[in-house]
């Protein structure tokens, strides 16, 4: 196992099992405010401090995870779910005008950035959690429909492929029982790298009102909140950023480590 | 090249029609009546359909749309409702913080990324390498607004070498004006400017390995001249990519870092459009982002044509 993989790894588990930990204990109830404790520097009785409402920042942290993770996996799944199949159908008929049509509205959705889209989509319909999975799962459809034609497109050309033409297979059962399979590993690491891409999008949008809305804590919102306050309260700012810096560095490193792993010939051919 | 050009046109418009169709659409689906959307409850009646008129709201859906695209190419993207004041106003005033903000990010990102990488390139698998690429991956990992916030806090109030947010406005003179948005433009530069450093380092060590640096080498050039002559030109084309791409990355992203800054620019007008329920403004400022987007990788793509004269035949 590679050193990237394992830090990787680490910081990723550290992350979800945050998450997972916090749906039967945190250490301070998350919603409970404590005034007479607000703003308080970090000690042993609060590891990361309080904030302004003296709710405990490493408690809220915890729980922040899981709305992180909530969005991005969501919004991983749909870019996935839609993408995929676009991107096999597109191979599948190279050429057509299917292909075409799937691939110039890949490019359309890539005009819009996804912090657009989610400006669009809460302009009309408000701020909320799910406004924010769906903005950046649209964004996330082309580029697995993309990656997917991609390498599609050159299994099409193998001669297992072939003999199944051969044995009569239809080009969608070709592309599910042949092509699909194959392409696991690189959806694997796409995938994660997409899930980080996820989490600071989620981040983002958050942290300028457009995503989870309170009480839900989120990490993005707890920045926000702290705008006014962290330059003489600064533990308010710097744990929620490094939990999110940590995460995306874990994802990313993973998806780097899994890359190599699954893929030898790509680590050869590494530079 | 002139058939090629003219092949990037007709996609440009294509893109550029698709693209209004879209949002006009998203912004007729908002539920009911839209004057009524953006007044509130509690409007008068007469109130409501003076909006709707002032809206043009009582045309087809057809109308509507050729009445909106119509105005814009004429330079007329409707009146603010909330502000009263025509948008191509507010949008003209407003650009002159966010485009100037988005240009000075992509002149810092590129000329911190192509030192970096090329350095990265040249020493690979030593300690040059190592470090671009270590620092690289946690500029990827940052998310720009805390860098924002964690820059204020050092250069603003501990330092005091900057302004913590706020513009100076242009009327100041160009220096402070560019001192208020060089924060910002760090901000936004940095995870960019990673991902350029890798690309270029990556698409340099792949042109190192062709034949023609062999011949290069062969022919008694050094390994700095082979690469500075002959290996970073054929580099530049997946940069340039990158390249644009970044752009459309930076007008978005700058509406975010607007907010860590409080600059008064397309952003925050965004934001406070949405907080006004002043669809007019939201539609016609994403609209000109996503304007400026399609633009830009036409131009990307007349660039690698340039660049690379392999691309102009076919694509």
């Amino acid at each position: 196992m590679s050193r990237a993989l394992l830090i990787g790894a680490v910081l990723s588990a550290v992350f979800v099992l945050a998450a997972l930990v916090s749906f039967v204990w945190t250490p301070y109830d998350v919603l409970g405010l404590d005034i007479p404790n607000k703003l308080k520097a970090p000690s042993a009785a609060h590891l990361f401090g309080t904030d302004h409402f003296g709710r405990d920042i490493f408690s809220m942290i915890m729980v922040g995870a899981r709305t992180s993770i909530a969005v991005a996996v969501v919004a991983v799944g749909i870019g996935m779910l839609l993408g995929v199949p676009l991107g096999l159908a597109a191979a599948a008929r190279r050429g057509t005008l299917l292909d075409e049509v799937i691939m110039r509205g890949n490019d359309l959705v890539f005009a819009f950035p996804s912090l657009l889209i989610a400006i669009m989509i809460t302009a009309v319909f408000g701020a909320s959690a799910v406004n924010a999975i769906i903005a950046i799962g649209i964004f996330n459809i082309p580029v697995f429909a993309r990656l997917v034609r991609g390498a599609a497109l050159s299994l099409w050309t193998r001669d297992y492929v072939l003999a199944a033409r051969v044995a009569g297979k239809g080009a969608a059962r070709i592309s599910f029982e042949h092509i699909l399979p194959n392409l696991a590993n690189l959806l694997i690491v796409q995938g994660t790298i997409q899930f980080s891409l996820g989490i600071l999008a989620e981040a983002g949008l958050s942290y300028v009102g457009l995503g989870a809305q309170p009480p839900t804590p989120s990490w993005g919102r707890m920045l926000a909140e702290s705008q006014t306050m962290f330059s003489f309260k600064p533990h308010l700012a710097v744990f929620p950023g490094l939990a999110i810096l940590l995460t995306v560095l874990g994802l990313n490193l993973l998806g780097d480590g899994l890359r190599d792993a699954l893929d030898p010939r790509l680590r050869r051919a590494k530079r | 090249m002139l058939g090629f050009v003219a092949r990037r046109l007709v996609s440009l418009l294509v893109s550029l029609a698709v693209a209004s169709v879209v949002i006009f659409l998203f912004v007729e689906v908002v539920p009911g009546d839209p004057a009524a959307y953006m007044l509130g409850l509690n409007a008068a009646e007469d109130t409501l359909a003076a909006l709707r008129e002032q809206l043009g709201l009582n045309g087809t859906l057809l109308e509507r749309y050729l009445s909106w695209v119509g105005g814009m190419m004429q330079g007329d993207f409707g009146t603010s409702y909330t502000y009263r004041t025509p948008v191509s106003e507010m949008i003209g005033e407003r650009m002159w913080i966010s485009l100037p903000l988005a240009v000075y990010a992509l002149t810092l990102s590129t000329l911190i990324a192509f030192p970096a990488g090329i350095w990265a390139a040249s020493q690979r698998g030593r300690f040059g390498d190592l470090l671009v690429m270590g620092v690289t991956q946690l500029g990827v990992a940052i998310p720009n607004f805390w860098f924002a916030m964690l820059m204020v806090l050092l250069f603003a109030i501990n330092l005091r070498w900057f302004s913590a947010g706020g513009f100076a406005g242009w009327e100041a003179g160009f220096g402070p004006a560019v001192k208020s948005l060089t924060l910002p433009a760090i901000a936004l530069a940095l995870p960019q400017a990673s991902i350029l450093a890798r690309v270029m380092r990556s698409s340099l060590l792949d042109s190192l390995g062709e034949d023609y640096i062999r011949t290069a080498r062969a022919k008694g050039l050094s390994r700095r001249q082979a690469l500075r002559r002959h290996a970073l030109r054929n580099a530049l084309i997946p940069v340039l990519t990158i390249i644009g791409l970044q752009f459309s990355f930076l007008l978005a992203g700058a509406i975010i870092i607007e907010n860590v800054f409080y600059l008064p620019g397309l952003g925050r007008l965004v934001f406070q459009s949405i907080a006004a329920r002043d669809l007019i403004v939201v539609e016609s400022v994403v609209m000109l982002l996503v304007f400026a987007v399609i633009l830009v990788n036409f131009l990307v793509d007349l660039a690698y044509a340039l660049v690379d004269p392999r691309l102009r035949v076919g694509a």
